[in-house]
């Protein structure tokens, strides 16, 4: 093993290249994810799914499944939904119903009519195969703005398919255009693609009748799962115990298997014995319910001559499918960053949120930002374009210089600190950015379609929820806490506690690298553990970007509190005053005489045996929890709608090579620069991974990943033959360039990086192809920019010239 | 409706394990749900993903695509075969460690047989063909550039300890 490299922060541990604790159970084939978990007399459920994008449920027959060996029982909508209650739904629209079986009425193709239980879960699948289903199809729309029209309804109690509609003007938005010298409108598109994680969601449950409690082991990633699970299920919510300990394959937002916990749940309960339900690829694809953000941007900005962006005016539409849950607020989020890294004095955004006969929409990585991104910056380089004004003096001129930090945005965030000339600056250099312009160009001579794209865009971080009463009114939800809990027990070895599950985020090592940071003991010898819903402090999850600074910060203050303690209990033997020791690697001694010193082990001892030896009012044993809101949170918005929402703002810079063959229109990337800058980075392989993969899926998105629907409402790509996923082939090597500008309001300087690399890597590439289309004078404004869509806007160019 | 069992035999990680299979039953279940090997993973069932892979011969295939009746009588390795006898990580795993060539570790087992399976082939291989031999394995994680650093990273260490 190499030796560990040495912080470039001065930390001694935090920002050093050092090993995660997560890897060698991984490597060694021994993670243990919802799938591994073997329950004595666990059955397992398969599931009937709709044909029809849209129908009445008419009668459905089960004698013949329910006659077959193995088979224990097959569950259908009309008992379900008399025994639990509808899913929560983050907007206003209480008549937006949604339960893990339809009932009466199915609204998209593969939602669940009924779920069989059997010995295994092939005997089930033939089973299921046996329910027979009578449907009476109905009328169905899956465009967003003819759902608008309300001609065909998709919950007719709700009276209109639009679930959301807000218009918000933040700053003098019409004053600003009147004095504009010019203004551009466009329409930017980002079809729907979703993270699909290589697990699909899998969740097993066990009821205990003796204690009435249902035990829950879930491939999940969800705020609030446990709450919402009992909720549904009519349960108090001490009656279930959810388990993160739970390795996670994959999520980046979308495990949110809410319905199928309340369907396990509810059939473990029923039967009596342990219930399992692991998705296969078209459920998880078709009926999974995770499917991101399906949205039109128009955009227009003004602007004058000089290249100033005065003003934004966007509306986004937004498909959110046959249901909500919390998809709706992807259109919140973006508010915290609605201008980007841009001095812009003045934004209107009207977000609509629709429902249609698709798969119901989840939380993607960035949660609506990175489609409003690629919006962002398309309008960049279109007024570039338009003033003929080079594309990176254009965003140097616009962008918020670091000496406006912090800076407050028109929507009301204010933006914690930043260098943004700087990163792209250094990107620019890394690149080689003349060279890389000498090029495209002999490339462009040599008869090749090449295009260079910059993208600078920010990653909002350390996720709260502000947007919830932006959105909805009736919801006062300001706190988003998070917290650990530190124990040092008699050996002196310590424990770091968490009340989440993770899923790659390498939390475990967060927490020892942070926790060893404070106390001086080595990370690698403190272990980390996931507590059970029900014996864990609070915790809202790793979504939006936040672990490291929420769970970070808690994890610092917990160990604070110990080294405090610590501190107390020498300073009481030494009869002194605590400002007269120093501490250091665990061990405390009189200043400047280190003879006069008590070691770890002593200092623990008493702690955990010798009250007579603690200071009066010291609890004995040693632990210390720390619970940590959000940084800036805790406000309800304006009457205007501004509100800060997140606290912290990474920013990342792409530069992308293109080259284009003009024939087949096959798109390459040739050259790949990122340049990041999210504060400390607590370990930097876990920031440039999740940079890297963020890229990788953001390359996906740019080019190849689609959920497509035919006209009968038919998910046409629920397979990895039509939804393309980029391998090592797709993806090029990537060069990151990091940057340090330490955020004022954490406990290290630290931002969010969960997100990173997605929130840049589809605007940058798509910047990329219309600067290797603009010869042609065409361009794309769509994603996916798939090679079909390449080649049909060259042949346009052509029949054009 | 009963359907019949097929005996089978296989030596999995070097030891001949035995069992009664129906015909459907697939070899990656077979590991899984009766050999208790659940280390290989279930991804997509369709043979794209590769988080199946194991080695059969010693080469690549995927488990989700193969019938346990197939792999009667043959040599199957898995990611729990790849760990040294004594426990100790392969030099392999270890550089996964070092480069932080994973993060979930859902993929990890597949990734880790086709590059195990190139570097058995091919001592030196280029990045490309790196690219190659994993290039039938899907991540969602990594944007695959540290993985590939971790087999770079292998196949130096892998070089110096045979020189």
């Amino acid at each position: 093993m190499s030796a560990p490299q040495a912080s470039p922060y001065g930390f001694r541990y935090i920002g050093a290249k050092r090993r995660t604790k997560e890897h060698p159970r991984f490597v060694t084939g021994r993670g243990r994810y919802a799938a591994d978990i073997a329950l004595p007399g666990l059955k397992h459920v398969a599931l009937v799914a709709s044909p029809h994008a849209s129908a009445k449920i008419l009668a459905i027959h089960t004698d013949a499944a329910r006659a077959m060996p193995g088979v224990h029982y097959v569950l259908t909508g009309d008992e379900f939904c008399a025994a639990t209650d509808s899913l929560q739904i983050g907007v206003d629209a209480p008549k937006v119903t949604r339960w893990s079986l339809a009932h009466d009425r199915v609204r998209y193709a593969g939602e669940w009519v009924a779920a069989v239980v059997a010995d295994s879960r092939a005997l089930a699948e033939d089973a299921a195969e046996l329910v027979e289903v009578e449907y009476e199809p109905l009328p169905h729309v899956t465009e967003a703005e003819q759902a608008m029209t309300d001609a065909v309804l998709v919950h007719p109690a709700h009276g209109s398919n639009v679930i959301l509609h807000r218009n918000f003007v933040w700053g003098p938005v019409e004053d600003q255009f009147a004095k504009a010298e010019h203004q551009l409108s466009f329409r930017a598109t980002w079809n729907r693609n979703a993270t699909v994680p290589i697990e699909t969601f899998a969740v097993a449950a066990q009821w205990h009748p003796g204690t009435e409690m249902l035990d829950v082991w879930a491939s999940i990633q969800m705020p609030k799962y446990p709450d919402q699970t009992a909720k549904a299920l009519r349960l108090p919510g001490n009656a279930v115990r959810v388990h993160y300990d739970v390795d996670v394959g994959g999520s980046y937002g979308v495990k949110r298997g809410i319905k199928h916990t309340v369907l396990v749940g509810y059939l473990a309960k029923r039967l009596g014995f342990p219930v399992r339900l692991i998705e296969d690829r078209l459920e998880n694809m078709r009926g999974g319910d995770m499917h991101g953000p399906d949205r039109t941007f128009d955009m227009t900005a003004a602007f004058d001559g000089d290249g100033t962006i005065r003003a934004l005016k966007i509306r986004a539409i937004d498909n959110v499918g046959a249901y909500a849950g919390r998809a709706p607020f992807q259109l919140g989020k973006p508010v915290s960053a609605i201008c980007g890294p841009y001095r812009i004095g003045a934004v209107g955004y009207e977000p609509v949120s629709v429902m249609s006969n698709k798969t119901p929409q989840e939380a993607v990585r960035g949660f609506g930002q990175a489609p409003t991104n690629f919006a962002l910056e398309r309008t960049m380089d279109r007024v570039a374009q338009f003033l003929n004004m080079d594309r990176i003096a254009l965003r140097q001129k616009n962008m918020i210089r670091n000496d406006e930090f912090p800076y407050t945005i028109p929507s009301g965030s204010t933006y914690d600190s930043g260098d943004y000339h700087a990163v792209l600056d250094k990107a620019l250099a890394a690149i080689d950015y003349p060279a890389l312009v000498t090029r495209r160009d002999a490339a462009r001579k040599a008869g090749k379609l090449a295009g260079i794209g910059i993208s600078t865009c920010l990653e909002p971080s350390g996720g709260n929820s502000a947007f919830e009463p932006l959105l909805n009114p009736k919801n006062e939800t300001t706190t988003w806490m998070d917290s650990c809990l530190v124990r040092i027990d008699l050996s002196g070895a310590i424990t770091g506690i968490m009340g989440t599950s993770s899923a790659g985020q390498g939390h475990e090592t967060l927490v020892s690298t942070v926790v060893g940071e404070i106390l001086e003991r080595e990370p690698s010898t403190i272990r980390v553990i996931h507590a059970d819903s029900l014996q864990a402090l609070p915790s809202n999850s790793p979504v939006g970007s936040r672990m490291a600074i929420m769970l970070g910060g808690a994890a610092a203050g917990a160990a604070r509190q110990i080294k405090e303690t610590l501190l107390t209990i020498a300073a009481h033997n030494f009869e002194c005053a605590k400002e007269d020791l120093e501490y250091r690697d665990g061990n405390v001694n009189l200043k400047g005489v280190p003879s006069k010193a008590m070691s770890w082990d002593q200092l623990v001892e008493i702690a955990h045996r010798k009250i007579h030896a603690m200071p009066p009012g010291v609890e004995p044993g040693l632990q210390a929890k720390f619970v940590w809101e959000v940084p800036t949170g805790g406000g309800l918005p304006t009457a205007d709608g501004r509100i800060q929402i997140y606290p912290c703002y990474a920013f990342e810079c792409h530069i992308v090579y293109v080259e284009i063959d003009p024939d087949t229109a096959a798109p390459e990337i040739k050259q790949y620069v990122c340049g990041h800058d999210c504060g400390v980075m607590i370990n930097p392989d876990i920031v440039h991974g999740m940079t890297y993969g963020g890229i990788a899926h953001g390359i996906g998105a740019a080019f190849y990943e689609h959920f497509t629907y035919d006209d009968n409402g038919q998910l046409t790509s629920g397979t990895f033959m039509d939804y393309l996923i980029p391998s090592a082939l797709e993806i090029p090597p990537v060069k990151i360039v990091d940057h340090c500008t330490p955020s004022p309001l954490t406990t290290f300087g630290q931002k969010g990086s969960g997100e990173a690399g997605y929130l840049g890597a589809p605007a940058g590439v798509a910047n990329a192809v219309n600067d290797a289309l603009a010869p042609l004078g065409v361009e794309v404004n769509t994603l996916p920019m798939s090679h079909l869509a390449i080649w049909e806007t060259i042949e346009k160019a052509k029949r054009k010239a | 409706m009963s359907e019949a069992l097929y005996p089978i035999a296989i030596d999995v990680n070097g030891v001949t394990r035995t069992g009664h299979v129906t015909a459907r039953t697939s070899l990656v279940d077979w590991l899984r749900e009766h050999q208790n090997l659940t280390g290989t993973h279930i991804g997509c069932e369709h043979g794209i993903c590769g988080a199946c892979s194991v080695m059969l011969d010693g080469a690549p295939v995927r488990s989700c695509l193969m019938y346990a009746v197939q792999a009667d009588g043959h040599r199957v390795t898995t990611v729990e075969g790849l760990t040294q006898p004594d426990g100790q990580l392969s030099i392999l795993q270890d550089s996964f460690c070092e480069a932080h060539g994973l993060q979930c570790g859902y993929c990890t087992p597949g990734m880790l047989i086709a590059a195990q399976a190139l570097l058995d082939a091919n001592p030196r291989p280029t990045e490309d063909e790196i690219r190659d031999a994993i290039g039938g394995n899907l991540c969602r994680c990594t944007g695959y550039q540290q993985i590939v650093e971790a087999i770079a990273l292998a196949a130096e260490r892998i070089a110096g300890a045979t020189r």
